[in-house]
């Protein structure tokens, strides 16, 4: 069964779309759509320099995307530019990626696959490594919920409760990073961010209570998976831009519809 | 003894916001932290949590202390959904055991279904309030917790605080900008401004020069200017 590219596909789709649901709940509820997508770019030197040194570039994305994220937390509390730091460190990151890709004899990399994705390329050990992601990222999120909440609401209440924000942080930018790293081969260091908010923020005119909210999402972001990949198959359309396509589509119907119902009442 | 800081220092990058701070908290009594905007009364609380690190000197807190935390403001980000029920649960795990007392404490039971970012003002302090009780807390940090009550309500909400107290033998820690109810309540108040300028009973404080220096000299029990003079200096000077 695992022969069938299609099939290959779907199980990579459904996979990132799973770990990116509670986790992009998250960086929706905390604002940190520009945090995820500057960790992103990073993930693009990450790859850069995994390809320079032959090693798996699932690890050289996450301790890039890590690193960066990590020192940008660390800044931040010296500084209060967030904003500009993580624009500085992201794009300085993708350029440097590229550039040292460019420097790379040899075979003929294809950017573009890294950029928005080849999800019809994954291999098994792919899958295998997604699926990984997947566990590890659900049950960090799973084990760390309640406090996970509470940091995200108010680390100042999340303090006095006796958890400490730094580690529960840290949680978010782990996760964050294996995340990117998985989602590289199904949608792209450009596109990875769109799988974790799009869904999210589709659930959130539907759901009410947080839980509800990242199971939504994770049925939004499959749904957008499957259809996304079987028009791409069907247009002949590029299949990570296909997939964040429909994931944008929900959103839009599930916002209208919100609007709609809301002012019924 | 709950709380006893000695020398405390806490800075923001170079900048020193607290110096040289002491103060000890034993139970049951309540203690009023009055200030200019600024002056660091909301940092020597997030010291206390724990929240922010401290650059000098020692904060002992007496172990397992369970501090119940009100904060000067709450504000959830529109995209998270939750109800008022489930954000008291995230503030303890036996929450279905204690539902009467929580509903004893929000003063009825309506609010539980509501959602957090639709909360009026007052919604929002009996819940944080509340919040701050599950607990049964042996110190109560209140940050302006009157911020947004009409009279009658900060009134009340006094009333409230003495009873915790007497019923409960909490200590109370709070910042306020209530004068008039401050001197009534408190049985210590601390006047702060980036050190503590003065301290001790609420008569001794009101008369005090540096208490006037920092609000006004027509603070006469009722009414305050909250005029600050930057300039003002004790003989220990601000680092800045």
């Amino acid at each position: 069964m695992l022969d069938d590219f299609m099939t290959r596909a779907t199980l990579a789709g459904i996979g990132v779309s799973l770990a990116a649901a509670p986790l992009g709940c998250f960086v929706v509820w905390r604002r940190m759509a520009y945090f995820g997508e500057a960790t992103a770019h990073a993930a693009m030197l990450g790859v850069a320099i995994s390809l320079t040194f032959e090693f798996s570039i699932l690890a050289g994305a996450i301790l890039v995307s890590l690193i960066m994220a990590s020192s940008v937390t660390i800044l931040e509390g010296r500084s209060l530019f967030l904003d500009t730091l993580l624009g500085v460190a992201g794009h300085s990151s993708i350029a440097a990626g590229l550039v040292i890709v460019s420097f790379i004899s040899g075979v003929r990399i294809d950017l573009m696959a890294y950029l928005i994705g080849d999800i019809l390329a994954v291999s098994n050990m792919d899958i295998l490594m997604i699926w990984i992601g997947v566990g590890i990222i659900f049950s960090l999120v799973i084990w760390r919920w309640s406090p996970l909440l509470l940091v995200t609401m108010s680390e100042d209440l999340a303090s006095a409760s006796g958890y400490n924000p730094k580690k529960e942080n840290f949680v978010i930018t782990l996760s964050l990073a294996i995340v990117v790293a998985v989602g590289i081969k199904v949608v792209g260091v450009l596109l990875i961010i769109a799988l974790l908010i799009i869904p999210a923020a589709s659930a959130r005119s539907v759901a009410s209570s947080p839980e509800s909210m990242g199971i939504i999402a994770a049925v939004i972001g499959i749904l957008s998976s499957i259809l996304g990949l079987n028009s791409a198959y069907l247009f002949d359309t590029p299949t990570g831009p296909s997939i964040v396509c429909v994931a944008s589509l929900f959103f839009f119907i599930l916002m209208t519809v919100n609007v709609v119902f809301k002012n019924k009442n | 003894m709950l709380i006893k800081i000695s020398s405390l220092d806490v800075k923001y990058g170079y900048k020193t916001v607290l110096k040289n701070m002491n103060l000890t908290l034993d139970s049951g009594e309540i203690v009023t932290i009055v200030g200019p905007n600024g002056s660091g009364k909301t940092t020597l609380f997030k010291a206390i949590i724990g929240a922010i690190p401290i650059s000098k000197g020692k904060i002992y807190t007496k172990p397992n202390l369970r501090i119940g935390y009100v904060p000067q403001q709450l504000k959830i980000d529109q995209t998270l959904p939750i109800t008022v029920e489930r954000f008291l649960k995230l503030a303890h795990k036996n929450f279905n055991k204690s539902l009467d007392k929580i509903e004893a404490l929000l003063g009825s039971k309506d609010l539980l279904n509501i959602q957090v970012n639709n909360l009026s003002g007052g919604q929002m302090q009996r819940v944080l309030l509340a919040r701050a009780l599950i607990n049964n807390p042996e110190i109560l940090l209140l940050d302006e917790a009157t911020k947004g009550l009409d009279q009658p309500g900060v009134a009340s909400f006094y009333r409230k605080i003495e009873n915790i107290r007497n019923s409960t033998n909490c200590a109370i820690l709070m910042i306020s900008h209530d004068l008039h109810v401050v001197m009534s309540s408190s049985d210590r108040v601390i006047c702060v401004n980036g050190h503590i300028c003065c301290e001790g009973a609420p008569e001794s404080v009101a008369t005090s020069p540096e208490y006037k220096a920092l609000f006004g000299s027509d603070v006469d029990g009722t009414f305050a200017l909250y005029r600050h003079h930057h300039d003002h200096k004790h003989d220990s000077k601000i680092e800045r």
